[in-house]
């Protein structure tokens, strides 16, 4: 991966912690994120939501439906990175 | 009534504004009891609105405005129908076999696979009727609220989906803090939405954005929404409840007369479009993967349901 994705991958962690305080502590790229965090269909919307403000893009709901791991999702948000 | 106190909404009059606040769990799904209180609701605004001059209207679900249709009700409804209609038909025929004990039992038992073979073209008729009694009753209310001569702002947040994204349409102003996301997932039940969703977002917005929106499911953020004009404000989370009232009482300083001679002019009510809505819907409905659909969506226990 590039360090692109890497910097991308190290935001999005953070985001996590920052948002499931302790249940994000142990978390690792390639953990299934909704699983890993037990996030409900509201939740995932809220996600989203911190995704595209924190990282200033926009990402259409489709993008992200068959994604689950970090390291996937990184790769998502870096495609739309301006 | 300046106060009013339901099960699904509740409402008060201050400072000149109507104050409408959406209150039903989880996500004010919108059915019939919702439906009922939205037309007392419409009953009041069309008689004066206890004599406020603008109204604002919000939730106070933490997970948003509203999700929409209450899809659960609409399941269980059709199951229904088709259970009871399945009941009576196997009535009918065990009644014209004239069949007795003991014979009765395997008569009843032949008659009701007969009724589950002919289900689908006994109940839908039934669905089509109810369905469309529903539409008619909910285009009326939203056909109030929308061209009701006191000025209407809505308040959103979180999720504001489907039904509940067509409510928001009503209002002549939308305030959206940061959480509230937009979307018209209906097609992901092979449904276009139905209470007059589309028309009111093509007088809003251009057909590129109608069709983004209603073709991909997808939804769009506060800041996208405000960019598009579809929002007239946005606001950090949890201000926008505020921000809306005072816009509200911004409007109600307006003469009356003004504010509902400009709402006319500004405003107008696509009825061509809403009555072309109902009619595509309910052809759409008669499609029998809606049905498989709606069976999925209310099972579902992915994090994006919404989506096929």
């Amino acid at each position: 991966m590039t360090d692109a994705h890497d910097r991308v991958l190290d935001r999005l962690l953070q985001l996590a912690r920052d948002r499931y305080g302790a249940r994000a502590e142990q978390l690792h790229a390639g953990d299934d994120l909704y699983a890993a965090l037990q996030i409900d269909s509201m939740e995932a919307m809220d996600l989203l939501t911190a995704l595209e403000e924190t990282f200033d893009v926009e990402i259409p709901d489709y993008e992200l439906q068959e994604v689950r791991t970090l390291s996937s999702i990184a790769e998502i948000v870096r495609q739309r990175l301006p | 009534m300046r106060t009013f106190h339901g099960v699904t909404l509740s409402w008060t009059v201050d400072e000149a504004v109507l104050e409408v606040k959406l209150h039903r769990g989880p996500c004010n799904e919108i059915g019939t009891a919702m439906l009922h209180e939205l037309e007392q609701l419409a009953a009041l605004v069309d008689d004066g609105a206890a004599g406020a001059r603008a109204m604002l209207i919000y939730s106070d679900r933490p997970k948003g405005f509203s999700a929409g249709a209450d899809l659960r009700e609409l399941h269980d409804g059709m199951k229904g129908l088709r259970s009871s209609s399945a009941r009576t038909l196997a009535q009918v025929l065990v009644r014209r076999a004239g069949a007795e004990e003991p014979v009765l039992a395997t008569v009843r038992d032949m008659a009701l696979g007969a009724a589950r073979v002919g289900r689908r073209a006994l109940v839908q008729p039934l669905v089509v009727r109810e369905v469309r009694r529903f539409l008619r009753r909910i285009h009326a209310v939203f056909d109030v609220l929308d061209s009701a001569p006191i000025v209407t702002v809505a308040a959103c947040h979180g999720v504001v989906f489907g039904g509940g994204f067509e409510l928001a349409l009503t209002a002549d102003v939308r305030v959206a803090d940061a959480s509230a996301r937009f979307a018209f997932p209906e097609l992901r039940l092979g449904i276009v939405p139905g209470f007059g969703g589309v028309p009111r977002l093509e007088r809003e917005v251009g057909n590129g954005v109608v069709r983004d929106l209603l073709l991909t499911g997808r939804s769009l953020n506060a800041r996208r929404a405000h960019t598009l004009g579809l929002v007239s404000q946005v606001t950090a989370r949890g201000e926008h409840v505020q921000a809306a009232r005072r816009a509200a009482r911004q409007a109600a300083r307006f003469d009356p007369a003004s504010v509902a001679a400009a709402k006319r002019f500004v405003k107008p009510v696509p009825r061509a479009r809403l009555d072309a809505e109902i009619d595509t819907f309910l052809e759409m409905l008669r499609n029998p993967a809606v049905e498989a659909a709606l069976e999925r969506f209310v099972t579902s226990t992915d994090v994006r349901p919404y989506l096929p």
